[in-house]
């Protein structure tokens, strides 16, 4: 799933940005250094396959839907971990672009989300790990639908945390997760499937191609900054998001704790813990809720935001809001068409 | 002016999976000559032009081209020497626009700013493509995406060009077209094609290939006479040489290249 | 296959829109990606209740239309087709979160129905720029526009062959396709076990295809890097274009002009 700029704020929108590029350049860095000229080419023309398969489906049997092929995993095992993820982000530029897939600052998240993962998490952690030299095709199957299913997990997790940080969605927390992870369980697998099918076809056909990616290399190759980088990243995330819906949240956390456990508040014993937490946040300042709590004061809970809008939203206030929508849709569409008939004037020469 | 020539003695090329695409191809192409290099599929004539320009190495036998004899170090001079036009436009056109596609290769010689602009003008003139230049290679016909890909290699000037089944796919104006441009080229021309009509018109001297070697090597119009090497090489005679269909009647050789 | 060849065109359809010659096309491309991004910044920093602040700022999109003489029913349609997954999310707000906000007489109008809205306005708003971004400068030149404000040459490469061969092996796609669904009966034959060596088949032919083109890069000299000739020019047009939107923008974020405009005219009644 795509994540989309309506639900993102710009504070994490910037963030993911910041971590993307920062993962492009080192990419980029690498590839150059690389010095195989082969791959230039190799990646665009792998990246539009990428992206003609994906407009193909298969029916899948039983559910009268149908699904096509993701990539990031058969990219992955193509290219290599930095090759793959330039093309997959590439991929994922033009579909933002023609595609409304989503949007330009979630493109951050879009490309951290389903490029990071299969690339430099779930390929060198999991693939490389397991699939041992020259596998059998059960083992190669495992490995790759193992490896699909922990990608296509991690992926949407991350959606999931992007839009509850970024705090535009009222969705809360665990009935996301709940909608999320099975879906892409089911998605998961048949990735899975499709990578292996692929993957089988090209094994047989040409098998030099996969050369690479069928030797176990050692963990060596990858140098420990690499990893401990990954889990800082991780960590991170994890703190920012548990700060995040220990405080920020309080409706759809209680409305989850209601349900579950048929009280409506949080306990006392919890409030050392979520004091401690808001001053983490606090800390964390660029949260985009910063200006929520601000107008209920520093240093507490915060309010729900709709209790104060309650008060502020009078009659008259409503209708000059109403009247004041109108005014200023027509007057944009006019002033668009007004532009577009001048340049038709332009062009005909009419006047 | 040296001598281009393009000079090949015992070319041998084995493939990894071990077929032998070449074996023993040996011949002289001298400056200005036009010639063809025919043959049925898988006979050889890809491998054989592959190795013009140094992208495939012979597992044994000699390549000279101009006053350099092919290997690693002269590459750079080779490519810039040899312009090869492959058989599928879409290959060879990769950049955003039919003018960047055409400064790519002055561009990676050092070509910059008014003598770049003057190159890709001069060979998009050459094969009446100028209007082209700011299109995007996906929204050209195939008959002007061909004549873009002999402009990418024309401004880099080389002396010999050499192109793989030239008018394949194209439509009888193109094809026109194309023969008249390719006429007018002053070139060591070398060409592998199927269109034998097009090599009766622009070749004089043609090169049959068979099995990886080398079966005939004459003047075009005497090979295209001897229907039993024809036969045996798998082609024929071409349909400008053939009898009229409709009065059975046998046509005269007077058609000069 | 229906859905691939008609993706094809609506893409070349976009790629010929960004041809046009008007006075917006030819600005330089870093004005008008910077532009967009103050523009969609601006938009997503809104806190979920705000919807009407957020009606102003369709000006953007529209005066872009109009000044580059794009097709506005087209791009309506394209946005329309917005991305499932915010409305998706979204339909879930006024489930959530039902504290009434706005009286309306007898009907009370609950936060979640507002927020709803709101992501409705945010994904037409951002969608809408990105298309006609696309539609007024070309993803080329956007390429270019990036590499100059600091994208590594390698990935601006490798998006700029991207879109090239994209045309191409959408087309083989489209054939291999149409090829299956035609000896198809209903359901058989569109099964996984003909997906997998279409697919297969469709990367090999890719995978020799990425050959021939490295071949031909290399015949033309290419030894690693891509050399990019730049001809932009930054200058007061699009000077003015930036801050002029940018201040725009700015103030609508600042002021719910909306409202403001609203007030005046129920003042001018009064």
């Amino acid at each position: 799933m795509h994540m989309a700029d309506a639900l993102l704020s710009p504070a994490v929108g910037g963030a993911m940005w910041a971590v993307s590029a920062g993962t492009i350049a080192y990419c980029s860095a690498k590839v150059r250094r690389e010095l195989d000229d082969r791959k230039v080419p190799l990646m665009g023309v792998l990246g539009a396959f990428l992206f003609a398969a994906q407009m193909i489906n298969f029916s899948i049997p039983g559910t009268g839907s149908s699904g096509h092929l993701g990539g990031g995993l058969l990219l992955t095992i193509l290219l290599g971990p930095s090759a793959a993820f330039l093309t997959i982000a590439s991929v994922l530029v033009v579909q933002a672009l023609f595609f409304a897939d989503g949007g330009l600052l979630a493109l951050g998240c879009n490309i951290f989300n389903m490029g990071f993962f299969p690339a430099f998490f779930v390929f060198p952690f999991f693939y490389k790990k397991l699939i041992g030299p020259n596998p059998s095709q059960t083992r190669l199957t495992w490995v790759t639908m193992i490896s699909a299913l922990v990608g296509l997990q991690l992926g949407p997790l991350a959606v999931v945390l992007e839009t509850l940080v970024s705090g535009i969605s009222s969705l809360p927390f665990t009935t996301f997760l709940l909608l999320m992870q099975p879906i892409h369980l089911a998605i998961g697998v048949v990735e899975g499937m499709v990578t292996v099918a692929v993957v089988s076809f090209v094994r047989q056909a040409r098998p030099e191609i996969l050369q690479g990616a069928l030797e176990a290399r050692p963990i060596g190759n990858h140098p420990v900054r690499q990893v401990l980088l990954a889990l800082l990243l991780v960590a991170v995330f994890t703190a920012g998001v548990v700060s995040a819906f220990a405080s920020k949240d309080p409706d759809g956390l209680e409305w989850a704790i209601a349900k579950v456990t048929g009280k409506t508040e949080i306990n006392a014993p919890q409030s050392g813990v979520h004091r401690a937490l808001a001053l983490l946040q606090e800390k964390i300042a660029i949260l985009p809720d910063y200006h929520f709590r601000k107008s209920a004061g520093k240093g507490g809970a915060a309010p729900p935001e709709k209790a104060k809008h309650v008060e502020s939203f009078n009659p008259g206030t409503c209708v000059a809001g109403l009247v004041g929508t109108l005014v200023t849709l027509l007057f944009a569409f006019m002033s668009g068409f007004a532009l577009k008939k001048r340049n038709v004037r332009k062009v005909y020469g009419i006047n | 002016m040296s001598h281009h020539i393009v000079a090949v003695k015992n070319l041998r090329h084995v493939y990894p999976d071990g077929t032998a695409a070449l074996r023993d191809v040996s011949f002289r192409i001298t400056h200005g000559e036009s010639v063809a290099i025919i043959g049925a599929n898988g006979a050889g004539k890809s491998t054989l032009l592959l190795h013009l320009n140094g992208y495939l190495t012979p597992s044994s036998g000699e390549i000279q081209i101009g006053d350099f004899p092919l290997n690693k170090c002269t590459l750079p001079q080779i490519r810039r020497t040899v312009g090869m036009v492959f058989q599928d436009p879409d290959d060879q056109l990769f950049m955003p626009t039919v003018y960047d596609d055409v400064a790519f290769g002055p561009l990676n010689l050092g070509l910059s700013g008014a003598d770049l602009d003057h190159c890709v003008t001069e060979a998009l003139e050459r094969v009446g493509a100028g209007h082209l230049a700011k299109k995007a290679p996906y929204h050209l016909s195939g008959g002007e995406k061909r004549r873009v890909a002999i402009a990418t290699v024309l401004s880099m000037s080389p002396d010999i060009l050499v192109m793989d089944e030239p008018t394949n796919g194209l439509d009888p104006y193109a094809r026109r077209q194309l023969i008249g441009l390719l006429k007018d080229f002053r070139h060591t021309r070398i060409f592998t094609s199927h269109d034998l009509d097009m090599v009766l018109e622009l070749c004089e001297r043609t090169i049959i290939l068979k099995d990886g070697e080398v079966r005939a090597d004459g003047v075009t119009r005497e090979i295209f006479q001897d229907e039993a090497l024809l036969a045996e090489c798998r082609l024929e005679k071409p349909l400008s040489m053939q009898g009229c269909p409709v009065c059975g009647q046998s046509r005269s050789l007077a058609k000069a290249p | 296959m229906a859905s691939i060849d008609g993706a094809l065109l609506d893409f070349k359809r976009l790629d010929r829109l960004a041809a046009g010659n008007t006075a917006l096309h030819r600005l330089d491309p870093r004005a008008k990606v910077l532009a967009t991004l103050v523009f969609i910044v601006s938009v997503v920093s809104f806190g979920r209740y705000e919807l009407s602040a957020l009606i102003p700022f369709f000006i953007f999109p529209a005066v872009i239309i109009g000044m580059g003489d794009l097709p506005a029913g087209y791009l309506a349609r394209k946005i329309a087709l917005l991305c499932p997954f915010a409305l998706a999310v979204g339909m879930f707000n006024p489930v959530f979160d039902t504290a009434v906000m706005v009286q309306v007489g007898p009907l009370g109008i609950s936060g979640g129905w507002i927020s709803c809205a709101s992501i409705v306005v945010r994904a037409v708003l951002t969608v809408g720029a990105a298309l006609v971004l696309v539609a007024v400068t070309g993803f080329p030149a956007i390429c270019r526009a990036m590499e100059h404000l600091g994208m590594p040459n390698a990935f601006a490469v490798q998006l700029i062959l991207l879109y090239r061969y994209i045309f191409v092996l959408t087309e083989e796609g489209g054939r291999a396709s149409r090829a299956r669904e035609l000896r198809s009966f209903g359901k058989k034959g569109l099964g996984l076990s003909s997906y997998g060596p279409l697919l297969g088949t469709l990367l090999l032919r890719t995978w020799m295809r990425a050959e021939r083109v490295h071949m031909a890069m290399l015949a033309r000299g290419f030894t690693g890097a891509f050399q990019t000739r730049q001809e932009f020019r930054f200058g007061a047009p699009e000077m003015c274009y930036l801050l002029g939107w940018a201040s725009l923008f700015i103030f609508l974020r600042l002021h719910n002009a909306t409202q403001l405009l609203g007030a005046l005219i129920t003042g001018i009644f009064q």
